[in-house]
């Protein structure tokens, strides 16, 4: 699986010989693979006015082209904003509330994510053909679909360790520019314009992966829902800055530079101390080396309470209910 | 009939061909595969209706919905075939007459003691002595011991000591059906209760002074409190619609010392269009999100679910933080009632939390108190318009509660999801008829069996592995939360979808714990004895000085293996472009289920429905690989089918 941001095709349709070798080399002779565009067919199109675009089927004869749109940006963000009020909302009553919920659309995001990762996996798995992910930029929609992906596909990145690699590998080291997604989150009035809850997307799809795979993740919820407050606000230096770049070298010349890993602690240390990593695990946890498949159907995807009632709702008895697991496995 | 296909609902491409058959009892769908012959079976009593489609190029469509929500599409390659199974499959559905039904030739070998026994599991005098009955403020009442008073009553009913035979007497002539007030529950730490009858004959002005003598003798059994709440289940407009018809509700300027509620319940017609309407959206074929949350909405079916929840809640309020006691009612008192008073008693006390308990309430609500089991669930073939979902809304209700509250019952999902599939079965007597009196009349006790017995014997099966009884959820009222709640009602896809494989977790936590539990104590009681041995060796070696090194026998290592490689899951259509991969071998599909079959030796006799359904509920399969100190572990089907995907053999 190869991800990329978009070829700068342009209104011209360049080529670019060497983009054309580089993608060749995956291939074998009579080789075929996938292009997962996360644009819909007609934005991948526009794009080549401001200089986008997408790979001609002429100069890239081997490798077929699948648009999935994937909602990035501000509407993504707007549908977060929508969740989080509604979820707040005391006055709704029950024969509003699932329209409402559904106005703001985030499960529909949660579905067609989870729909675009499963197609991906079924391309490698299935079909044993090479993938390429992009979207426009490559920052964002396209490292939801690579990562999540592979939770799907390989189990290591199911294991505490596994996840942690996965979460530097396709998010942070890729440049996931977090200081700018991450900013001011739901309840803010300042509408950043490059805010947008990607990250919380992708645990969100980890979650449902979780609840119809309770056995075959290392970790649990609680993960999760560290990882959401870390990314926006974090005594640690692992989510800061933009990408790699920022991290070591800073902005510009001028800026000040952030030197990340000289001046500030890692989560991934603190998390894996023996005596917080056992707050992560999932009691339930088998190794499961098969790729798990879920199921993408309306009635299988949950609204994840465990975030958006975290505060309005007890978990006392949910946690309860943890507990006994806990102690019924351990006893064991 | 031979080759007709058995379509899967997800997916049309994925056809099973094989044999129909029908028999006096079932339709059965056997498949040509020679090495697994899965079998299909529908119970005729199961059947809601069954729809003829167009004819295509391949065959002629014939579509069975069932009353347990499995949906059955076949086609079947004869016109004239199709038509006979269509026109023998409406007769078969429509018994006539109750000999008809299969709880009078079902058979599970069990001799006439044992059937006896069984119909005494459930005893309701017990169950008022449980409550503290008699007592100082209540007592048996045999008023009604021929039925005399109230037909749809049992014989047995209880009474505020104070209600004299002519006060009940009096009282059931102003009751719509003769349904007088009297006790469902009785809590004993503060004499308050929740009782229980229909609307009263008032119309605009008629008054009844035994029926006002009748609820003052309630308050009266209660020196706790002076005051009742009567709490009216329908919507305000529908119970003054009623007055004009010579019915009504309580005014409260007749009845001294009363507080009037209305809980807006709908009526069993609206009931029935709002579970027709979700039906229909799970039937939908890949339905978008937004189609999926509106035609929910639309249905209505989370907002009736919650109002009863509510009543319920508002009643054990009453009863367990005012001390106030509550006299229910709807119309005729044995719908909206039964489920209000139930989810009530069940949130009051944990004794209805446990397996038995449940038994009990259900014949207590439901069974004693004259719900009408066949007009609403069509054990008889009657009018189309008494049918309703009221118990499966009760049901639902206790399953929510589940979901809020994992640790509170003794009893799982699956416990309720085959109650309610044996309610509609028609395979035991117990919910035959419309009153305790035609059951008696009919003999059902000497004819027919008892499910409780039945549940009872296999109850392993539905035990949830968190309860405990020193949680705090397990003890005491049950307070789910009030508001903001809408979000804690979720759509129960194990019931309405129950049929549906790929929608559900493939692996069970509740199978998977409950064989962890067994297993921990088998190697307790493994250790205890080890334990002993020790004792007695050390004992005869006393030469020995050296320390001996304990050595348990772990050659059979807790291998539980959850991730059981025959419930390996195959991808769904991610695609909607179907034309962006050629289809894959049909193997890899369903592999899971032919080992379910296989095992079920048990379940077989005894669910001879339930058995050889392919459905994911049963974890037996699981448990049988799972446990090492079981028999061998059971090779994975597949082991060979695909290489892809890794066989994991369970040590």
């Amino acid at each position: 699986m190869l991800r990329s941001s978009q070829p700068l095709t342009g209104p011209n349709r360049k080529r670019c010989r060497e983009d054309e070798m580089l993608l060749g080399t995956v291939l074998d002779e009579g080789e075929r693979g996938f292009i997962i565009d996360t644009r819909s067919a007609q934005a991948a199109k526009q794009a080549r006015m401001t200089g986008g675009g997408t790979e001609p089927k002429s100069s890239y004869p081997q490798w077929r082209r699948l648009h999935r749109p994937l909602e990035r940006g501000r509407p993504l963000q707007e549908s977060f904003i929508k969740l989080v009020e509604a979820c707040n909302d005391t006055s709704i009553n029950m024969d509003r509330w699932l329209s409402r919920l559904e106005s703001c659309r985030w499960l529909s995001h949660v579905k067609a994510a989870l729909s675009t990762a499963c197609l991906a996996a079924q391309c490698m798995d299935r079909e044993e053909a090479s993938v390429l992910v992009h979207g426009a930029e490559g920052t964002d929609t396209t490292l939801l679909v690579t990562a999540l992906a592979q939770v799907i596909l390989d189990p290591s990145c199911r294991t505490l360790v596994g996840f942690q690699g996965l979460l530097e590998r396709e998010w942070i080291q890729a440049g996931h520019p977090f200081h700018l997604r991450c900013a001011r989150s739901a309840y803010s009035h300042a509408r950043l314009k490059q805010e947008a809850p990607l990250f919380l997307l992708f645990l969100d799809c980890v979650w449902q992966l979780s609840r119809q795979f309770p056995f075959s993740l290392e970790f649990g919820e609680r993960l999760l829902l560290t990882l959401f407050d870390n990314a926006y606000a974090s005594a640690y230096g692992t989510f800061l800055c933009n990408n790699e770049k920022e991290r070591r070298v800073g902005r510009e010349v001028g800026t000040p530079q952030c030197h990340v890993k000289e001046s500030t602690h890692s989560l991934w240390a603190w998390l894996n101390q023996p005596g917080e990593r056992k707050k992560y695990l999932n009691p339930l946890y088998s190794p499961n080396a098969l790729v798990i498949w879920p199921s993408v159907e309306p009635q299988s995807i949950q609204l994840w309470q465990g975030l958006f009632f975290r505060w309005i709702r007890s978990s006392q008895y949910l946690d309860e209910a943890w507990a006994e697991i806990q102690r019924l496995v351990q006893g064991n | 009939v031979e080759n007709v296909r058995l379509l899967d609902r997800l997916s049309s491409r994925k056809a099973a061909l094989g044999t129909l058959y029908l028999t006096a009892t079932h339709v059965i769908f056997v498949e040509n595969v020679s090495e697994t012959r899965k079998e299909t079976w529908v119970l005729h009593s199961q059947i809601s209706s069954i729809e003829k489609q167009a004819t295509t190029a391949t065959g002629c469509p014939l579509l069975i919905r069932c009353k347990n929500f499995q949906v059955i599409q076949l086609v079947i390659p004869q016109e004239r075939d199709c038509h006979d199974v269509y026109i023998s499959l409406i007769r078969l559905a429509r018994p006539v007459k109750y000999e008809e039904l299969y709880c009078f030739s079902f058979n599970p070998k069990l001799d006439k003691e044992e059937r006896e026994q069984g119909w005494k599991l459930v005893d309701l005098n017990e169950e008022y002595n449980r409550m503290g009955i008699p007592n100082n403020y209540w007592q048996i009442s045999d008023v009604n011991r021929d039925y005399g008073v109230c037909d749809s009553y049992p014989t047995e009913v209880y009474v505020p000591k104070s209600a004299t035979a002519h006060i009940i007497v009096g009282s059931s002539k102003f009751r719509s059906r003769r349904r007088f007030p009297a006790l469902s529950y009785y809590c004993k730490d503060n004499n308050a209760s929740i009782c229980r009858s229909s609307q009263p004959l008032s119309g605009f002005s008629a008054r009844c002074l035994e029926d006002e003598q009748m609820l003052q003798a309630i308050r009266k059994a209660n020196p706790g409190s002076d005051f009742i709440y009567v709490v009216d289940t329908r919507p305000k407009l529908n119970a003054m619609a009623n007055r004009a018809a010579g019915k009504g509700y309580e005014n409260e300027d007749n009845y001294s010392n009363i507080k009037f509620q209305f809980i807006g319940i709908e009526n069993i017609h609206v009931m029935r269009n709002s579970l027709q309407k979700m039906l229909e959206v799970c039937e939908l074929k890949s339905p978008s999100m937004s189609d999926f949350l509106w035609g929910l909405e639309n249905s209505g079916w989370l907002k009736h679910i919650k109002a009863i929840m509510d009543a319920g809640i508002f009643i054990a309020k009453a009863v367990a933080e005012e001390g106030v006691s509550v006299l229910v009612h709807c119309s005729d008192g044995w719908d909206r009632t039964a489920q209000v008073c139930s989810v009530a008693s069940l949130l009051l006390d944990p004794y209805y939390r446990t397996m038995k308990g449940f038994m009990v309430l259900i014949e207590k609500d439901w069974v004693s108190f004259g719900h009408k089991f066949n007009h609403r669930y069509g054990n008889l073939d009657g009018d189309p318009k008494e049918i309703s979902p009221v118990i499966d809304q009760f049901i639902e209700c206790v399953w929510q509660l589940m979901e809020q509250f994992p640790c509170a019952f003794e009893f799982n999902e699956r416990f309720l999801i085959h109650i309610q599939h044996h309610i509609y079965s028609c395979q035991f007597g117990n919910f035959l008829c419309n009153s305790q009196k035609e059951r008696r009349e009919l003999k059902i006790q000497e004819r027919t069996y008892s499910l409780w017995a039945h549940l009872w014997k296999n109850r392993a099966d539905y035990l949830n592995p968190l309860y405990r009884s020193d949680q705090s959820q397990t003890q005491g009222t049950l307070r789910p939360q009030m508001a903001p709640c809408n979000f804690l009602y979720k759509f129960w896809s194990g019931m309405y979808n129950r049929f549906e494989k790929g929608l559900h977790p493939r692996q069970s936590i509740t199978d998977y714990l409950m064989a962890v539990k067994e297993e921990t104590q088998q190697l307790e009681e493994e250790l205890e004895a080890l334990g002993e041995r020790l004792a007695n060796l050390q004992k005869s070696q006393l030469n020995d000085n050296k320390v001996k090194r304990k050595q348990q026998d772990r050659s059979k290592q807790l291998g539980l293996s959850t991730s059981d490689n025959s419930l390996a899951n195959t991808p769904q259509e991610y695609s909607n472009d179907l034309k962006s991969f050629p289809s894959r071998s049909p193997s890899q599909g369903d592999e899971d289920d032919s080992a379910l079959i296989l095992t079920q030796d048990n379940l077989k006799s005894s669910d001879p429905d339930l058995s050889a359904n392919s459905d994911q509920e049963s974890g037996v399969e699981d448990l049988s690989c799972r446990s090492p100190s079981g028999g061998g572990c059971l090779p994975s089907e597949d082991s060979g089918k695909d290489s892809d995907e890794a066989v994991f053999l369970a040590v």
